[in-house]
């Protein structure tokens, strides 16, 4: 080849910015003194505000904190630190422990998750991979239209029209799988009015499904086409494609859809409290009646006085401690995702 | 199909005339090679007549008529947008993922009909392999990108898998680089390694013919010069069509050379058009067409 070498594309036209700043003069030190440039009190400005809006929000926070801890005293200094955690619900002795509930709280969340993550899942994919394009801002938009709908509208229509149909379908389900070891267990005899935790979870999970789908959505239209053409050019199927690109590439956004959609399951209140059935105790049985921490609040507040009014507020306070919780492992596991492969 | 044995004339025929460096200073060298025309027994493996491409109602590349034989490089060039990626990837189908793309005209595969009903195109796919003008590893471990051809086709068996990896990255000449650290992210990789992982991975699936999309642009002249050494081994066993920006790539490593250009059709619209196919020394050295010349005398001057 000799010294003739590659030639290489040549440089798009010069930048004009670069020229015209190597042709001014330059000032004689351009770091300290001078004039302030006219954009510098703006910046300032913004930079207060910035640290005040902050600041603002630390404060709500920790007042929510102080406020919470403070009304829920009595209940917390009737049994220590310990009815916290205490599965002790003994409401003639004053005994108001959140163990049961913060359980059930997140049997609900998770079996509401199971519910929805592969529907919302699969809506995605629908949607950015199979979908014809036609056909896909209506999908979008009719999935959307799910959120709008108010969380007591939900819970009124699952009360009102379902629960009852469900109650039957519990009734064949439980007699289908009874013996079965551990399914036995969790699908036990069913409440005769439908309202159960189960119940809570299907209402819960449609709830959630538009946000988990329009996270995972949007996860799923960030894969690359290169990724996606790598794949398809070595054979693959689409189906193959989807197994292979789309999902790696996604796999933390998906985790980060599944972190808020349990986010928002924990906190969900009214649904939840219509359909529940309210029965505060721990049980493994998914057909049957139970509680959440944000349901019982719903329910029981009106009511209540003294050392139960306490521990409601005392619920409120595990209740936030709880989100806070799934908030910091989210972002590990965000984190240590992100640090296998650096991708999303 | 045809008698099994490599066709070696083709390739030996092609290798005496294309060893022809030119240099930008050597347009023309004096002592031109007789061109040696078609050569008899060429073993055709994709044979284009009258082929159009359309995009939604846009004709993107239209009289496109050529055939590429076994064990052959070929080279397309032509200016920015006049279809040559367009054509490449008529051949293994892959315009069958963009919505609206359309192929006119006949595209043979081995004598059968690329398009034809019954054609799956995953296996065209398959057979087809495609190597893309940015490198594009999946974000997964070394190993797992080469595997993931062989795996969809049903390969299960880590020692069989760990046997066509070793093999796919020796022949990608990139074996003695990674063997060390197959588990870590392909995405480690610098830009030649990368692109060569990416042939690696399509030699895995065993491929008939190698697609090649300017797979040297993104690379710095060392990694491009690696991949085409590799690109004359590669031809001993596969076909090879390669896109390529670089007169002197084209030059350097093709057996033969079609030049595409782009020209207004009677709407006005630009339209690109296979102007010349030719042996690469014709091409270079005397073109019949007053357009190649002008293309090629432009690009080295
Ligand atoms: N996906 C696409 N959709 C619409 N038009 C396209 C698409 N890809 C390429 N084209 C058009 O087709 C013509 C040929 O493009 P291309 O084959 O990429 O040219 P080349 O590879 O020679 O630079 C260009 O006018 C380009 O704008
Ligand atoms: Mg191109």
């Amino acid at each position: 080849m000799g010294g003739a070498g590659f030639p290489r594309p040549a440089p798009p036209s010069q930048n004009r910015g670069t020229v015209t700043q190597t042709l001014d003069p330059a000032p004689p030190s351009p770091l300290v003194g001078g004039p302030r440039p006219p954009g510098f009190a703006v910046d300032r400005a913004f930079r207060v505000l910035a640290v005040l809006a902050g600041l603002f929000v630390l404060v709500v926070l920790v007042s929510i904190v102080f406020v919470l801890f403070d009304s829920a005293r009595e209940w917390i200094s009737f049994e220590g630190l310990g009815s916290l955690f205490s599965l002790d619900w003994e409401p003639v002795n004053e005994k108001f422990g959140a163990g049961s509930l913060a359980l059930m709280t997140l049997i609900v969340a998770a079996l509401a998750l199971v519910i929805a993550v592969p529907i919302s899942v699969g809506i995605a994919l629908f949607v950015t991979e199979i979908a014809p394009r036609r056909a896909r801002l209506p999908i979008v938009f009719v999935i959307d239209l799910l959120a709008a709908i108010p969380s007591v509208v939900f819970g009124l229509w699952m009360l009102r029209q379902l629960s009852q149909p469900l109650a039957d379908v519990y009734a064949d389900v439980h007699g289908a799988v009874a013996g079965v070891p551990v399914l036995g267990d969790l699908l036990g005899s069913p409440s005769a009015s439908g309202l159960s935790i189960m119940t809570a979870a299907i209402v819960v999970g449609i709830m959630i499904t538009p946000i988990v789908t329009a996270i995972t959505r949007e996860v799923f239209a960030t894969c690359p086409l290169a990724q996606k053409e790598a794949s398809l050019a070595l054979g693959a199927t689409r189906w193959e494609m989807i197994r292979g690109a789309i999902f790696p590439h996604s796999r933390s956004g998906v985790v980060a859809a599944v972190i808020i959609g349990f986010g928002r399951a924990v906190g969900e209140t009214i649904a939840v409290a219509l359909v529940i059935g309210a029965s505060q105790r721990l049980t493994g049985n998914l057909l049957a009646p139970g509680d959440t921490l944000a349901s019982i609040i719903a329910n029981q507040f009106g009511e209540a006085s003294g050392v139960q009014r306490s521990a409601l507020i005392g619920f409120g306070l595990v209740l936030l401690l709880l989100t806070i919780i799934i908030g910091i492992v989210a972002r590990s596991v965000l984190r240590r995702a992100n640090r296998r492969f650096g991708v999303v | 199909m045809t008698s099994e044995p490599a066709m070696p004339p083709a390739a030996t025929a092609g290798d005496t005339i294309t060893r022809v460096d030119l240099t930008p200073t050597q347009v023309r060298p004096p002592e031109v090679p007789a061109d040696p025309g078609p050569v008899p027994g060429r073993e055709v493996v994709f044979d284009l007549s009258t082929v159009e491409i359309f995009y939604g109602e846009a004709r993107a590349v239209t009289d496109v008529d050529l055939d590429i034989a076994r064990n052959e490089i070929s080279a397309f060039i032509g200016p920015s947008g006049c279809g040559k990626t367009t054509v490449l990837r008529s051949l293994n189908r892959m315009h069958d993922l963009t919505p609206g793309a359309r192929v006119a005209g006949t595209i043979t595969y081995h004598g059968e009909d690329l398009y034809g009903p019954k054609v799956d195109a995953a296996e065209v796919r398959r057979r087809i392999g495609m190597v893309f003008q940015k490198p594009n590893p999946f974000p997964k471990s070394i190993f797992d990108n080469i595997a993931y051809g062989p795996r969809i086709n049903g390969v299960r068996k880590r020692s069989e898998l760990e046997g066509i990896v070793e093999q796919a990255l020796t022949r990608a000449a990139l074996w003695g680089e990674v063997k060390e650290k197959l588990k870590s992210s392909a995405l480690s990789l610098s830009g030649g390694q990368a692109q060569r992982l990416c042939i690696a991975r399509a030699l895995a699936v065993d491929p008939d013919v190698l697609l090649m999309d300017e797979p040297c642009s993104a690379l710095d002249p060392i990694a491009t010069a690696r991949i085409e050494d590799l690109m004359e081994e590669l031809k001993e066993t596969l076909t090879i069509v390669i896109v390529t920006h670089n007169m002197q790539q084209a030059a350097r490593v093709s057996d033969r050379t079609a030049f595409y250009t782009a020209e207004a059709d009677d709407n006005g619209r630009r339209v690109g058009k296979l102007v010349e196919y030719d042996a690469t020394a014709t091409i270079f050295t005397k073109p019949s067409d007053p357009r190649t010349e002008g293309y090629i005398t432009g690009r080295f001057g």
